[in-house]
């Protein structure tokens, strides 16, 4: 079979969707993902996602603004237990961005059966992965983070 | 706003009966509680129910028709764990504005097995994204977790980072409630456990091993409140509702992403020990709210019990066992006598009651003239009760 004719028989093309509606996928394949937040016009407070009102002045002017890719781990919990079909252990953070903002993430790269304080503060990147595929046959991916090199 | 005192208490032993409706255990605490107050449904004019797991399904009505088919006010609430001591606060708020002068409030909960790793544990976030209903978006375990075992842990794990804490007085926080909840005859679970076994017990979600979280489970705790005026006709003990407070989760800088239960503590604590007139060092036992032994420790701090940093040098030297400077979970805590959701904030109303009334056994903090019971339900909100003598 020609590649032309292998083309024509291949499935219909497959997406990417990013699990949540505030993690961006990059539009070109030499691109970065990133984290989508709004900043408030007001007081500068800025929140992950989408916001209708800035909770902390009330305003109802905030912008999207890109979210920065690193940041530092503040607190975590290695879960043991869990639903079906998650793997554990894993660990479980709250990873301050860099500019102000929290996020619930896992983390990998650090080994979750040696939990430990020196863990606080690790500076980490954040990565993309795919982790399911939805009932369409799109690829989910989602934002992880891991040790900075 | 008048003064109101609690005329009643009463509630069922915490477990599991499967074989029993919720309603059936409700009415049995609610019948308790009129009992222990010498008052009859007919003098009750409002009734507030909490509870979870059927809150759209009227069960403060369906109470009513067990026990007294009375046709006054009812309201069905829900506040996450603090359902039942919202409830409370409905109950006391009714009587002290004046409308009402004898109300009764009662929270219940039958859990079956489904644990606190789903969503009736109350507290929102973990859930998923876009997607709708397709279970390819959901966030839980891929987006770090929102489950109750690992969200406290959080809580603990903060102050581990801010104070120096270790895993050991997590640990501790537990026996010490283990040890308590032999003298309470009400509590789901009543062994000692030694540190050992605690810490070696099924890891959950670290560092809370599986006897470092409360049992989900089936019960029910009532309260008949009344006017200080109105109690006056009633010849039990009458115990005074110093303050009644509730809060909700204010911005600070990580509340959206982990849930802060300090501020919103602080904020309820501030309060009451203002209406009360006291400070925390006044308070001689409290019920706290302990769902995970780490979410114990910083709740010394938040309601005033020790200095800031100090919670886990104070748990060191025995400042919060029986018989310590202010005992606190005298009873065993949540992680003990469990914690069917929406009976845990009258539960621990009805503890600081019957220890300041010198009727708690083998538990009783001698001398206790004045307690605090403090609940947190996640999402968030924080009721605080001070109790006089």
């Amino acid at each position: 079979m020609t590649q032309t004719e292998a083309q024509a028989q291949a499935p219909a093309e497959k997406t990417q969707k990013p699990i949540v509606p505030f993690l961006r996928l990059p539009e070109v394949a030499e691109g970065e993902a990133y984290l989508v937040g709004s900043k408030c016009k007001s007081c500068g407070l800025i929140y992950l996602g989408q916001r209708r009102a800035c909770g902390k002045c009330f305003s109802r002017e905030l912008e999207e603004v890109r979210l920065s890719n690193e940041g530092e781990l503040y607190v975590f919990s290695v879960v043991h237990q869990t639903a079906p079909g998650i793997p554990v252990p894993y660990i479980a953070a709250i990873v301050d961005l860099d500019d102000g903002v929290s996020v619930r993430a896992n983390v990998e790269g650090l080994d979750p059966n040696k939990p430990d304080k020196s863990w606080f503060g690790t500076r980490l990147e954040m990565f993309t992965e795919k982790v399911r595929t939805d009932r369409e046959g799109n690829e989910v991916i989602a934002f992880k983070f891991r040790p900075k090199k | 706003m008048r003064d109101v005192v609690i005329l009643g208490v009463g509630l069922i032993r915490f477990g599991r009966y499967p074989e029993k409706t919720v309603i059936d255990l409700a009415s049995e605490a609610c019948l308790n509680a009129l009992e222990d107050a010498g008052v009859s449904m007919k003098d009750v004019q409002f009734f507030a129910s909490g509870n979870l797991y059927q809150a759209n399904a009227m069960v403060g009505q369906r109470i009513l028709k067990e026990i007294g088919h009375t046709g006054i006010p009812v309201v069905n609430v829900a506040n996450a764990c603090a359902t039942g001591s919202t409830a409370f606060r409905m109950a006391y708020s009714a009587v002290a504005s004046g409308q009402y002068d004898i109300a009764m409030a009662v929270g219940s909960e039958q859990m079956g097995k489904a644990g606190l790793l789903g969503g009736g544990g109350g507290g929102g976030g973990g859930g998923g994204g876009g997607g709708g209903f397709d279970p390819a978006y959901i966030t839980e375990g891929v987006l770090g977790s929102g489950t109750m075992p690992a969200v406290f842990s959080h809580t603990g794990i903060e102050h581990m980072r801010r104070y120096g804490s270790t895993v050991e007085h997590f640990v501790k926080v537990a026996y010490k409630n283990h040890k308590n909840s032999v003298h309470t005859p009400y509590a789901q679970y009543q062994q000692a456990f030694t540190m050992e076994e605690i810490a070696n017990s099924r890891m959950i979600s670290w560092p809370n091993t599986l006897l470092m979280c409360c049992p989900t489970g089936d019960g029910a705790a009532a309260a008949v409140i009344a006017s200080a005026d109105k109690a006056r006709q009633f010849t039990t003990h009458p115990i005074k509702v110093a303050a009644s407070v509730l809060t909700s989760d204010p911005y600070t800088e990580h509340d959206l992403a982990m849930f802060d239960v300090n501020t919103l503590t602080r904020n309820a604590a501030q309060e009451a020990y203002k209406l009360a007139g006291i400070t925390g060092r006044d308070v001689n036992v409290v019920e706290l709210h302990d769902c995970f032994a780490t979410a114990e420790l910083v709740h010394y701090e938040n309601l005033g019990l020790c200095p800031e940093g100090e919670a886990h040098h104070w748990l060191d030297e025995g400042k919060f066992d029986i018989g310590g400077r202010v005992p606190v979970n005298a009873s065993g805590g949540l992680i003990s006598r469990g914690h069917p959701l929406g009976a845990t904030g009258v539960c621990g109303i009805a503890e600081i009651s019957w220890q300041l009334r010198g009727q708690a056994g083998g538990r009783q903090v001698e001398g206790a003239k004045i307690g605090l019971a403090h609940v947190i339900g996640l999402g968030s909100a924080c009721t605080v009760q001070i109790l006089q003598k």
